[in-house]
């Protein structure tokens, strides 16, 4: 029997989600005494996943399939499901892998539990942790299908190094034309900035920047972090940053391992979309803003006089531990 | 055009967390619902081509009698009519089971749903629906325009967009940029009014088993006081974070 994962990619490259999800997969075969098989539609990267531990990788090589296609994806993976007989597969959270995962789901009958944050309580019954109303609790769910497909919450696992001998095999799954019904016209994409998504680190600014002229030590702490920016909701209403970099209850939410957030009070809607993050440090004038109730490490000062010396600080730093 | 929109019955985001029976169940008590955020920003496209291109707008909730005074609110706001299918929302599995049935008896060309719900965030609803019907599907979807049988729509991709085409029947997983948040409308005393009179249709459940159940709740650990460092001090604070936390 084998643990089935989603292994989504950029350009050929897995992205950092699905190593994470391999770390996991790897752990949780290890409780049922199974191995992990990875299903990779158009990517060569098996050299980066056999480190995390995937023993076996079914390699689909389809030119139809080099743009996303969910309906087109979610068949593939059922598939492979069929083929290895998988009783458990698992995606990651990114948004292509989501999306898929509830189709997925519906063609295979399976039950489905998406923000799942730990390794299974139990295998049988199988219970997952998983988070609910917006991070304001948990919930241990038990999924009673014979086929589950979970979805793990970004960065709730972490990568654990396990180098095994990957078997590689090319998978040549049917595709069906019907699929193509729905077909992607254009992308809009960011190149050479780390997105909010993959961001170990987010670097956060609000309305107490008083101005998009102010965004440049933004920018800078982020560089010199490998960070993303993000902003309030009031600062992209205002339109000094694009609506892509709002995070919160309406916006994008934030899974990183730190984010630091600079003049932003800490409303309640704002906190909903971040609070999944690990650390959290804040920086404000006002000791008493919302925000240092949720932060881990808070700095109550002028973000103008904080930040640059902030820059230098790291700078020094990174160069030291470089 | 036959639109049905899916409206999910949530507490306020303001609302406290806490849950009774023993950490089994979620406790309603003193909290405030609404409709799903993301399911009004999907009404309120609905409005729109109701308004714009005539379109009959039809919402759904899969819920007990206590989510009627939400599904009055979707009908205020300008839906024509609304229909609850009577059962406990179990899990996604179940309502998306329910809610193929509605889809099936009513000829929907588009529907509607929230990309999540705010109360279990499941994420799982739209694409379920999706499978069991057949339709073609956009999720996280934050533009979208129909005329005849074809759609486009962009949908919100990791670090962008994605444009992408496709024809009805369609479902949609939505938010905000479906229409934007100046555009939400706030029920006026006649719309309120023409709601009383607007059928609102309860229908049994078909059957259907729950995938999953949620057999204990529990809060966040209460966090550690903010450890506060001066503002001169950052020295300090690369030291905590580099040290104590592990995170740079
Ligand atoms: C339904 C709903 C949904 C919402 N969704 C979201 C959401 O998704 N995301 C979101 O962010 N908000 C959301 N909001 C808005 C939210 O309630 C707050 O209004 C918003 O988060 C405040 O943004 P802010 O902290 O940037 O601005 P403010 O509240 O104006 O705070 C500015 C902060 O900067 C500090 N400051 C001022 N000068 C300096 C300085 N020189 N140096 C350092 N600090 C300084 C101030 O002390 C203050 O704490 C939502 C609201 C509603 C009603
Ligand atoms: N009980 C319900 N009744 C009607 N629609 C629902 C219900 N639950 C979820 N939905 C729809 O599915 C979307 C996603 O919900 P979820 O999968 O629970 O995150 C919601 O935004 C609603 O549009």
């Amino acid at each position: 029997m084998s643990v089935l994962i989603f292994a989504e990619s950029n350009n050929g490259k897995f992205n950092k989600a699905t190593l994470e999800i391999a770390s996991y997969a790897k752990e949780v075969a290890n409780m049922l005494g199974a191995t992990v098989t990875a299903v990779a539609i158009n990517a060569n990267d098996t050299a980066s996943i056999s480190q995390y531990g995937v023993d076996k990788v079914l390699n689909v090589n389809n030119t139809s399939l080099e743009k996303f296609n969910a309906k087109a994806y979610a068949s593939v993976v059922q598939q492979a499901v069929d083929k290895e007989e998988a009783k458990v597969i698992i995606f990651s959270s990114a948004t292509d892998s989501k999306y898929i995962a509830a189709l997925a789901a519906g063609n295979l009958s399976a039950g489905y539990v998406s923000n799942v944050v730990a390794l299974p309580e139990s295998t049988s019954p199988f219970t997952v942790k998983r988070t609910v109303f917006s991070n304001k609790a948990f919930s241990n769910t038990e999924i009673s299908s014979d086929v589950k497909i979970i979805a793990l919450a970004k960065n709730a696992f972490g990568l654990k190094e396990n180098s095994v001998s990957t078997t590689e095999e090319a998978f040549e799954p049917t595709v069906n034309d019907a699929d193509f019904a729905t077909k992607v016209t254009a992308v809009d994409k960011a190149t050479g900035v780390v997105t909010i998504a993959d961001a170990e680190i987010v670097v956060s600014a609000g309305r107490g920047l008083k101005g998009p002229e102010n965004w440049g030590m933004i920018e800078e702490l982020a560089s010199v972090l490998g960070a993303a920016t993000a902003c309030s909701k009031p600062v992209s209403d205002l339109g000094w940053r694009p609506h892509g970099e709002h995070v919160g209850q309406t916006g994008k939410p934030v899974a990183a391992n730190l984010y630091i957030a600079i003049g932003i009070s800490g409303a309640i809607q704002h906190l909903a979309g971040v609070s999944a993050s690990k650390v959290k440090v804040v920086i404000n004038t006002d000791a008493e803003a919302p925000f240092f109730n949720a932060a881990d490490y808070g700095v109550v000062g002028d973000a103008f006089e904080v930040v640059p010396a902030l820059i230098e600080k790291l700078k020094a730093f990174k160069a030291k531990n470089a | 055009m036959n639109i049905l929109v899916c409206i999910s019955h949530v507490p306020d985001t303001t609302s406290k967390i806490n849950f009774t029976d023993g950490d089994a169940k979620f406790d309603s008590n003193g909290v405030q619902f609404v409709i799903n955020p993301n399911d009004e920003f999907g009404l309120t496209r609905a409005m729109f081509f109701k308004e714009k291109q005539g379109a009959t707008v039809t919402v759904v909730n899969v819920g007990g009698a206590e989510t009627e005074p939400t599904l009055r609110k979707a009908l205020a706001i300008g839906a024509d009519s609304a229909i609850r299918v009577n059962a406990e929302a179990t899990d996604g599995f179940f309502v998306a089971k329910q809610l193929a049935e509605v889809v099936k008896n009513g000829n929907y060309d588009l529907v509607i749903a929230g990309k999540e719900s705010l109360d279990y965030n499941g994420g799982m609803v739209p694409g379920l629906l999706a499978s069991f019907t057949g339709a073609n599907f956009v999720n996280g979807c934050v533009s979208l325009e129909v005329e005849e049988t074809n759609a486009t729509a962009i949908r919100e991709i990791d670090g962008g967009t994605e444009t992408l085409t496709t024809s009805l029947p369609l479902i949609v997983g939505g938010q905000k940029g479906l229409v934007g948040e100046s555009d939400l409308r706030i029920p006026n005393m006649r719309g309120i009014m023409m709601a009383r009179k607007k059928p609102l249709t309860v229908v049994e459940a078909v059957a259907g088993e729950a995938q999953t159940k949620a057999v204990h709740f529990s809060k966040p650990i209460e966090k550690g006081a903010c450890k506060v460092v001066a503002a001169d001090n950052l020295d300090e604070l690369i030291s905590l974070l580099h040290n104590e936390a592990k995170v740079i």
